[in-house]
This record gives C-alpha cells, sequence and structure tokens, in this order.
C-alpha cells in the first residue's frame, strides 16, 4: 500500500556540469544508491538508498555531490512532528519494536555545554605547558585506606593493581562484531602507542589481538561470549558490564546471521547461533551477588588486575555506585544517556538514563561523603566529544572518560546511524570484508593517536591556564567550573556555581 | 598435598592451590568461596561443603566435593571436571562452554543457563535428583541431563528452557515437564537420543554407584528449540 512510502529524508543533489560520469560513487556505495544509466551515459540516484554517509560526497573526484535534507514536509505541527508520524507508520506496518544506532540524538539538554572553566588572571599564575612540566598521566584502581609500615619503620607496599594511563581517556567497548576487525584493530593499535587502554566490549577478543594485551581491557557481560582464562589473564584489566548508557536495562542480541567465520571463533560459538545476552546476569541479584563475580574474576587472575563494573547513567547512580564501590571492585565506569550502541531499542535509547553530568558529579558527591571515594576510580563516558568535555568531566569528579562514539568518528564515521544495516561505507559498523578493507588498521592508528594528542595539547592548554600542573588536582575541582542558564538544583547536583558567583 | 581449609580463609587457601602443581585434597572446608578457579591441571579433593562459585573458569582441572557444593559451581567452565557427591546450589554451570558436571542429588534453580558449545567443546551437565525452575534458560549448546532417581515426580521445576536457542536437555521421567515457554520442542527421546549420552549416563553411574539398568528404567523426554531465531522478527529498522 502507498501509506508504506515515506518520501526520502535526504536528497542527493548532482551538479550534472561537473559530474563526468566516472562511477565512483556508485562503487563507492553498498547502499547502492547510485547507478550508472547507460542509455544516456549518466548518472542516477535513489535517494531512498541514501543514509547520509557522505562517503560518495567525499570521493567524488570533481565535487559534483552533496547530501541535502529534503524539504518535503508533513503538515507542521509543533507537537506531531514527522519523525512521530513516520514512526507510528512504521510500527503499523510491521507491527516491531523499532531499532536505531548511535547515542540518543535528541534534544535534551547537554550539561558540558553549560559549563565553563576556569583561568587565572594576575594572581595564581597561568602555566605554560610548552614550557612547564604537566602531569596528565593517571592511575585507575582501588587506593588504600592508609599507609602501613612494617617492624622496621619502612612503608609496606600495600598498593592494589593500578592501570597507568598516559592521559585520562580510554577508548570504550565496543565489541568485534558490532564493529569490523580493522576498526578493533586500530583501537588496540592507537591505544598501544598511546599508552592507553581500549577494550573489546562483549564479543571475544581476536587472536591476533592478543599482543596488544597490556592495552587492552576485556569485557565479561551476561552472555559471557569468548570468556575464558587466557582471555581473562591476557589483558591489563577486567570489566564487568552490568549495563550501556544507551540501553540502560537491556541486553544485546546479535542475530545468527551476523555470527560468521572470525566474529562466530572470537565469540566460541558456532556459526548462524544467536549471540543473547540479556539484559542482567541471571547469577546477579543483589551487590553480594556482584561481588562473588568480581572475587571470581580476581581469584581467576590471581589479584593481579583491577576489576571495573560498568553501570549505565540512572535514577539511583549514586547508591549503585556505592553499593560497587564496596563490593570489591576497583573502578566504576558510568555511562551516561546519549552513549552509543551498534543497536538498541529506539524508545529505550532515546528516554532512559541520565546525562552523565549529572550522575558522575553525584556519585563523586556521594562516594566523598560516604569516605569511600579511595576504594574505587571513576571512568566517565557516554558523549566525550572534545579536549573540554575531558576536563569538564575530570571536574566534575571523574579520574578518566571512556570514548567511543568519538573514536569511530575519527576513524571516519559520519554518524549517519545505520550501523544496523551492516552495510556501513567507512569500513567501521560492517562485517562485509569489501567494506572492511577501506578502513586500513594503520591509517586508522594513526588518526586516533593524532586525536588524541591533540586532545592532550588542549588538555594541558586549559589545565596550565587555571594554574594547575596535573590531572590530580584538577580531579574533583568543581571550583574551576561555573554553570550558564542552569537552575538551583541542577547547580546543587553538578555542585558547581553559577558563572558571575 | 593436604589442606585444613579452616584455618586458612579462601583468600590464602586458593593462592596456595593456584601454586600447587600436584594433586591437592582439602579437608574441613566450610564455605570457602571460589576454590580451583581457573584451574587448568591437577585434581582437587575437597572434604566437607566448598562455598559458591566452586571451579569458576575451571580450564581442564577435576574437582571432587565429597559432600554439598553451594551455588555458581562452574561459573563460566571451559574444560575439566567437576563431580559433586551430593547436592549443588542454585546456577550450577552457568555460561558453561565445556567439561562436565556429574552432581549425584540435587541442583537449584536455574541449573546450566547460558550453556554454549564451540568446536570440539561441549559442555555436559548430569544431575543424579531434581533441579529447580528455570533449568536451561537461554541455553545455546550442549546437553544437560537431569535423572530424577530419588523422586516418582518429573523431577524439573518450571520453565524450562525460557529463550533456548540451541543444545539439548534430556529429563527421566513418566510425565512431561510443567509449564514450557514457547521457544521449547518436547518429545519423547529416542534412541539416538540415549546412544549419545550413553558415556555420560555410564560415568554417572560408575561415579556414583549406580546401575545402568536403573537408571534406564525409565523414559526420558528430550527438549530441544523450535525455531532457528526465536526473537529475530520482534524488530523494525528506524
Amino acid at each position: 500500500m502507498a501509506v508504506e512510502f515515506f518520501y526520502p529524508e535526504y536528497e542527493i543533489v548532482r551538479n550534472f556540469d561537473r559530474c563526468i560520469a566516472c562511477r565512483v560513487c556508485e562503487r563507492q556505495c553498498a547502499n547502492e544508491a547510485h547507478e550508472y544509466r547507460s542509455e544516456d551515459k549518466k548518472m542516477a540516484a535513489d535517494d531512498a538508498k541514501c543514509v547520509s554517509c557522505h562517503r560518495c560526497v567525499s570521493f567524488c573526484p570533481t565535487r559534483a555531490l552533496k547530501i541535502v535534507k529534503t524539504d518535503h514536509t508533513f503538515r507542521e505541527n509543533a507537537n506531531w512532528d514527522g519523525k512521530s508520524i513516520k514512526e507510528i507508520y512504521k510500527q503499523a506496518e510491521s507491527g516491531g519494536v523499532l531499532l536505531s544506532s548511535m547515542g540518543n540524538p535528541e534534544k535534551y539538554p547537554v550539561y558540558f555545554d553549560r559549563i565553563l572553566l576556569n583561568a587565572s588572571q594576575v594572581t595564581n599564575p597561568s602555566i605554560d605547558p610548552l614550557r612547564e612540566p604537566m602531569e596528565t598521566r593517571v592511575f585507575l584502581g582501588a587506593k588504600p585506606e592508609n599507609i602501613e609500615r612494617d617492624e622496621n619503620g619502612r612503608i609496606k607496599n600495600n598498593m592494589p593493581p593500578q592501570i597507568m594511563l598516559s592521559m585520562p581517556v580510554m577508548f570504550s567497548a565496543m565489541s568485534y562484531g558490532s564493529i569490523s576487525y580493522n576498526a578493533h584493530e586500530s583501537l588496540a593499535k592507537a591505544a598501544t602507542e598511546l599508552g592507553i587502554l581500549y577494550n573489546t566490549g562483549e564479543g571475544g577478543l581476536h587472536e591476533n589481538l592478543y599482543r596488544y594485551g597490556k592495552n587492552t581491557i576485556v569485557q565479561v557481560a551476561s552472555g559471557r561470549f569468548g570468556v575464558h582464562k587466557k582471555y581473562l589473564s591476557g589483558a591489563a584489566a577486567i570489566e564487568i558490564k552490568m549495563g550501556q548508557g544507551a540501553k540502560p536495562g537491556i541486553g544485546g542480541h546479535l542475530p545468527g546471521t551476523k555470527i560468521m567465520g572470525e566474529i562466530s571463533k572470537t565469540r566460541m560459538i558456532p556459526e548462524g547461533t544467536d549471540a543473547i545476552s540479556p539484559a542482567p546476569h541471571h547469577d546477579i541479584y543483589s551487590i553480594e551477588d556482584l561481588r562473588q563475580l568480581v572475587y571470581s574474576l580476581k581469584e581467576a587472575t590471581g589479584y593481579t588486575k583491577p576489576v571495573i563494573v560498568k553501570v549505565a547513567a540512572v535514577h539511583n547512580v549514586s547508591a549503585i555506585a556505592s553499593g560497587i564501590a564496596r563490593s570489591g571492585a576497583d573502578i566504576i565506569a558510568i555511562d551516561g544517556f546519549r552513549g552509543g550502541t551498534g543497536a538498541a531499542p529506539t524508545r529505550i535509547r532515546d528516554h532512559v538514563g541520565i546525562p552523565i553530568e549529572l550522575a558522575l558529579a553525584s556519585v563523586d558527591k556521594r562516594l566523598r561523603e560516604e569516605g569511600i571515594r579511595n576504594r574505587v576510580s571513576i571512568v566517565a563516558g557516554g558523549s566525550i566529544r572534545s579536549g573540554a568535555d575531558v576536563v569538564k568531566a575530570i571536574a566534575l569528579g571523574a579520574d578518566c572518560v571512556y570514548i567511543g562514539t568519538a573514536a569511530l568518528v575519527a576513524l571516519g564515521c559520519r554518524l549517519c546511524r545505520s550501523c544496523h544495516t551492516g552495510r556501513c561505507n567507512w569500513g567501521i559498523a560492517t562485517q562485509r570484508e569489501d567494506l572492511v578493507k577501506r578502513l586500513n588498521s594503520d591509517w586508522g592508528c594513526k588518526r586516533l593517536v593524532n586525536l588524541l594528542t591533540a586532545w592532550k595539547h588542549e588538555i594541558m592548554e586549559m589545565m596550565g591556564g587555571m594554574g594547575i600542573n596535573s590531572i590530580e588536582s584538577l580531579k574533583g575541582n568543581r571550583l574551576m567550573l561555573r554553570g550558564v542558564g542552569l537552575n538551583e538544583k541542577e547547580l546543587e547536583i553538578l555542585g558547581i556555581k553559577h558563572a558571575g558567583e | 598435598m593436604n589442606l585444613l581449609a579452616n584455618n586458612l580463609g579462601f583468600r590464602m587457601l586458593n593462592e596456595i592451590i593456584r601454586n600447587t602443581e600436584e594433586d591437592i585434597t582439602i579437608d574441613g572446608c566450610f564455605g570457602e568461596r571460589f576454590i580451583g578457579s581457573g584451574a587448568s591441571s591437577k585434581i582437587i579433593t575437597v572434604n566437607g561443603t566448598p562455598g559458591n562459585a566452586l571451579g569458576a573458569y575451571l580450564d581442564g582441572a577435576t574437582i571432587i566435593v565429597n559432600g554439598n557444593a553451594q551455588d555458581a559451581v562452574g561459573d563460566t567452565m571451559n574444560d575439566g571436571k567437576i563431580i559433586i557427591h551430593g547436592s549443588a546450589g542454585d546456577v550450577l554451570g552457568y555460561a558453561m562452554r565445556g567439561g562436565k558436571i556429574y552432581v549425584k542429588h540435587d541442583a537449584g534453580y536455574r541449573t546450566g543457563i547460558h550453556m554454549k558449545e564451540y568446536e570440539d567443546k561441549k559442555p555436559i551437565i548430569t544431575v543424579g535428583g531434581t533441579v529447580g525452575s528455570f533449568l536451561g534458560e537461554y541455553l545455546a549448546g550442549g546437553i544437560i541431563i537431569v535423572l530424577g532417581l530419588n523422586t516418582d515426580a518429573c523431577p524439573v521445576g518450571n520453565f524450562t528452557g525460557t529463550g533456548m536457542h540451541g543444545g539439548k536437555i534430556l529429563i527421566r521421567s513418566q510425565e512431561e515437564p510443567k509449564y514450557l515457554p514457547k521457544q521449547v520442542c518436547v518429545n519423547r527421546a529416542d534412541e539416538e537420543d540415549l546412544r549419545s549420552v550413553k558415556e555420560y549416563l555410564e560415568e554417572f553411574a560408575a561415579l556414583f554407584g549406580y546401575g545402568m539398568d536403573e537408571i534406564m528404567s525409565k523414559s526420558f523426554y528430550r527438549l530441544t528449540p523450535n525455531a532457528r531465531n526465536p526473537y529475530k522478527r520482534l524488530y523494525t529498522y528506524n
């Protein structure tokens, strides 16, 4: 029926004065939006197939292409916008739950954009990071309660295992399966070169990537895919995934059709079987149960690695974090509601969870009030977009941040949010061999190293401007933050003053 | 090597086990957790009652318990064998990928959930008595056998095989299990099914002193998943 037809959201605009019909666009588009018409030797396009990933635009040698948002519209309505109407049509047609990719794109406040940083003027001079030492290293892990001495008065080493990072940024969990092998290898190589860590996600660790083990966090999720002794032993840290910002309270499901070849091998399940990670770990119903999993992992690895517990930022996150800190976990990772995903039910992604800025500030405050902040490091994730977001997150109490989407964007991702189609033209969220080949891992590594090297300089400059010469002195230093356009309650939760105060 | 558990505490006990190559016998065990976590060789004999997460991530070692075990035995076990001369608690063999678990008497709720198999790895759980509800939830591979040797009723609880999408469950019973979810196909086990598990039944019989005649004196039900991708039609792309 015609009611199923939607006018395409994006239009491919071709300047025929420039187009030389070289067919590059046709070859580059896995969605098959471009076509060569031999009858008149001209290129044609099907807008309905376009996802606005800009691959053709980037590769067009004569700059003949651009993608524009269509001006075709429903009758304007501030309540019933086109998106709401279309979603109803889709569900009326299919009876299905709407599924989306990447992070929450809706218009909720971005608190990072309403927080401003301080700088020194006249007194407490600023520091020039190009001339003066500036410490960006951080150590993640539980810190001892007190200094202990042996009978001769010498300090005993009672330090639990730590992760040393050259800067307070890590690549967050993205599984091999949700992203390509080359994307995974780019992250692994870049993490190694940068002296930071990347995260396997819940898809296991490909055998070729064990050599990057010192810079690898391995994830243990409810489905336990690819989890075995060597996987646990080969990593720098182990992350228990309880939740994810993009889909709090929801598990993962990689359909059997995607469990092929190397992915099947890495997840250690037969080809064609569904990989289901249920929402809860069915053996964890309490902090006590969580403690059991934390300690079983520590026992299996001889207490040599920190254990991270990752949760989504939800309403009671500070109470949950307090429980996690008491469970014996060394690090808490909090994932805000804008965190990315390869696929999540749209309603969950767009309506469940809370912003990372508020979650982070309240967790840090709660743990400090309870006198247990030293027991855990805090990693904040869920849409960290720049060096400034990193500095603000640290001043709100994080030890370090996770970046996922930002890293993929560095690899070429255009945020077209079509990961679920498996036809990523940039070779990132796909397993199609011809597409994966488009992403060279040395090139990818270089781009990621460039990005974070630039961020590191920016972080040092912002710190220097504030007269701060180490990340440790910035951590939880809310005096360096001021809110703009925030109400009393928001300022109270963030623990910051308004600009001008 | 002999160890006395109650003098050591779980952390010291497990450290000694990790650092010992030879076989170990643990006496006076009284709830010490994580015994044999990730162990890849040797035989660990436990006299008493080990605590939760016995043999988690087990990678080839053999654990023999002369007594009952508690929750989360063989969590994410990859290889090896766990033999319990008594009963086991809840979530026995969670996400187990390989190896074998034999329980003489009963096991608790959520036995063998999330079990999966891969290439030469095929996990097998054999329980001599009864099990609680949610047996084999999310089962993706391997075989679970429940014998009910101590009961005339069906030896499994409710909702067996919820979310099951692979593997097989064999239940020795005169009556069909109750409240089975839609994803599960239930049939009488045929000769081929029984032949495929004969070696495990024989090992069970030899370990715990049963006769094969007694075990085979009742018929078995076979539970398998009834669709290859039970959830695939749930979604529409936005």
